[in-house]
């Protein structure tokens, strides 16, 4: 079956969740993957999505971080400061699940401005509940399509904390959690060196050359000796991750008329 | 505790200048409320709400609001709020002073707020450069321990508002579904006025359900489908396809101008607004 780049990047991030992980899930790419994961390789996977649904079992993707779907089909909803406080910040996470608009070479993120923060060229949403998550989860993947200008040399803003300035910088922090350990692109994945902790390429999608990821950085990419080639989708990946978004593209698209039917 | 409209609660409760939390994490968002205080004209506003969403783009966008505490200023799951990037990007219709935190953050705040305790601490904003553009993020160090950790001020608004599902006739107020930091905003607040689905004659709660006593509650005003198009657990879902909308009318100012035009300042009330959409969409 063909596939697109965006279907390998999410099928790649699937694959890096493991039966019974904890895993804390940011909207887009990461839900996406999360829940390819729980349909697939590991139905006892645990979603914690920030709106305080714990252990959720969406049919269709939210489109929200509070749509009512993740409520319903929840082994729990806690209030909002529970999730962050008991929950996140005391150490229950194994995985966050992070996007981002840039990331450096050391994995810090950024998704608050592009320019000046106080006179932005683009404001974007904000940091969220990534500040907490990129600290306290145990350790946090990564997704995001890799070009040069998400993948840039320097960060206009950092919003949530990765290794820092590389090295020992992040573990002088005294946070708890190990950080960025994992970067999956649509072009490939990402490692960092376990001593300098920066981002390093160790492994492409077939068809993706070393250079044109090379190419898609805003930094000169190290490369590992040996970058290794993802296997490509299977079949039920492809099917079950499919068929979940055409039923999430329906669901979404449901007219007002039937939302507020019965009002007049 | 009193019962009124919600034309009355908003004349007699809401002033220029105040600070105001409208609450509820994606659900139960009370827009008939902000609606109502658009078509009021108050200005000034200091807006505080985790999440912006579309309620406070419509407030930014008209001219309400003089600054927004926020921690995450997006459409959930669609993009940008044009109307807040407008305030902040170019100063339209006027400038916009932000206080950004973290979800954390702003949670902690909240629940220091509805302790009365002056500020809230939390392992928070660690490595980032958020401490650096807003000056009320600072740490204390642990008397026990030494650790240095996070500090935010309380948020004590003049008036949180929320949209729940239901009050009794006493005026107890019942929240099902995401209670997101509801709670907390409500009891951090000096003055609290709740819109409602309906009125019921026994609260009928469970025994660890979140419930706001009549006593804490100011004035409770009933509004079907108040939270729309948000959405209220158990009466009506959220309208994803609005939000999708929303992309294209906010994004132009004059499109926006127009639609809050046809669709809340000419309209009497909540009533006639969900009207103008069931017609759009017949």
């Amino acid at each position: 079956m063909s596939y697109t780049p965006d279907e390998m990047m999410t099928i790649a991030a699937a694959r890096l969740l493991w039966p019974g992980c904890v895993c804390f899930v940011g909207i887009g790419v990461p839900s996406a993957a999360a829940n390819l994961a729980r349909l697939t390789r590991a139905p006892d996977i645990v979603l914690i999505y920030e709106s305080g649904t714990i252990g959720t079992k969406p049919d269709v993707l939210p489109l929200s971080i509070g749509d009512g779907e993740l409520a319903e089909t929840a082994t729990v909803v806690v209030p909002l400061p529970e999730i962050f406080s008991y929950w996140l910040q005391a150490g229950r996470i194994d995985v966050g699940f992070l996007g981002a608009a840039q990331i450096d070479r050391h994995g810090n993120l950024n998704t608050t401005v592009i320019g000046d923060y106080a006179h932005p060229k683009t404001r974007m949403p904000g940091a969220g509940g990534a500040p907490e998550i990129a600290c306290h989860a145990r350790q946090t993947f990564i997704v995001l399509k890799q070009s040069p200008r998400s993948f840039v040399k320097r960060l206009d803003f950092r919003s949530s904390a990765g290794f820092l300035g590389g090295g020992g910088e992040r573990a002088a922090l005294g946070v708890g959690g190990a950080g960025p350990q994992i970067v999956i692109t649509d072009l490939g994945v990402l490692k960092p060196d376990a001593q300098t902790r920066e981002l390093t390429l160790v492994a492409r999608y077939q068809n993706v050359g070393v250079e044109q990821i090379v190419a898609a950085t805003g930094w000169p990419l190290a490369v590992a000796a040996n970058v290794e080639i993802v296997a490509p989708p299977t079949a039920e990946e492809l099917v079950v991750l499919r068929d979940l978004n055409e039923r999430t593209r329906l669901a979404h698209a449901q007219t007002r008329r039937a939302t507020i039917a019965g009002v007049a | 505790m009193r019962f009124g409209n919600l034309r009355e609660i908003v004349d007699g409760f809401i002033r220029d200048g105040q600070t105001i939390a409208m609450e509820g994490f994606t659900h139960l968002i009370p827009f008939a409320a902000a609606h109502e205080i658009i078509r009021q004209g108050r200005r000034d506003l200091h807006l505080i709400r985790m999440t912006p969403d579309l309620i406070y783009d419509q407030m930014i966008g008209i001219g309400c609001a003089r600054a927004l505490t926020f921690s995450w200023g997006g459409n959930p799951g669609v993009g940008s709020l044009y109307r807040l990037r407008d305030a902040v990007e170019h100063d339209w219709p006027g400038p916009l002073e932000i206080h950004e935190h973290s979800h954390a953050g702003m949670a902690a705040a909240y629940t220091a707020g509805a302790a009365r305790l002056p500020f809230g601490v939390l392992r928070g904003y660690a490595g980032t450069d958020l401490p650096g553009v807003n000056a009320q993020i600072r740490s204390v160090t642990c008397p026990y321990t030494g650790e240095t950790l996070a500090t935010v001020p309380a948020l004590n608004p003049d008036v949180t508002i929320l949209h729940a599902q239901t009050a009794d006739r006493q005026g107890n107020v019942r929240i099902d579904g995401i209670v997101g930091a509801q709670k907390e905003a409500a009891l951090a607040a000096r003055t609290l006025l709740v819109t409602v689905e309906h009125v019921v004659d026994s609260i009928g709660a469970a025994m660890n359900a979140i419930v706001l006593p009549h006593w804490v509650v100011t004035a409770i005003a009933v509004v079907p489908r108040g939270a729309f198009p948000s959405y209220a657990h158990g009466h009506y879902a959220r309208d994803n396809a609005f939000y999708l909308e929303w992309d294209t009318i906010a994004r132009d100012r004059q499109t926006f101008a127009r639609w809050m035009q046809q669709h809340v300042l000419d309209c009497r009330d909540h009533a006639e607004f969900l009207h103008t959409l069931e017609q759009q969409a017949a």
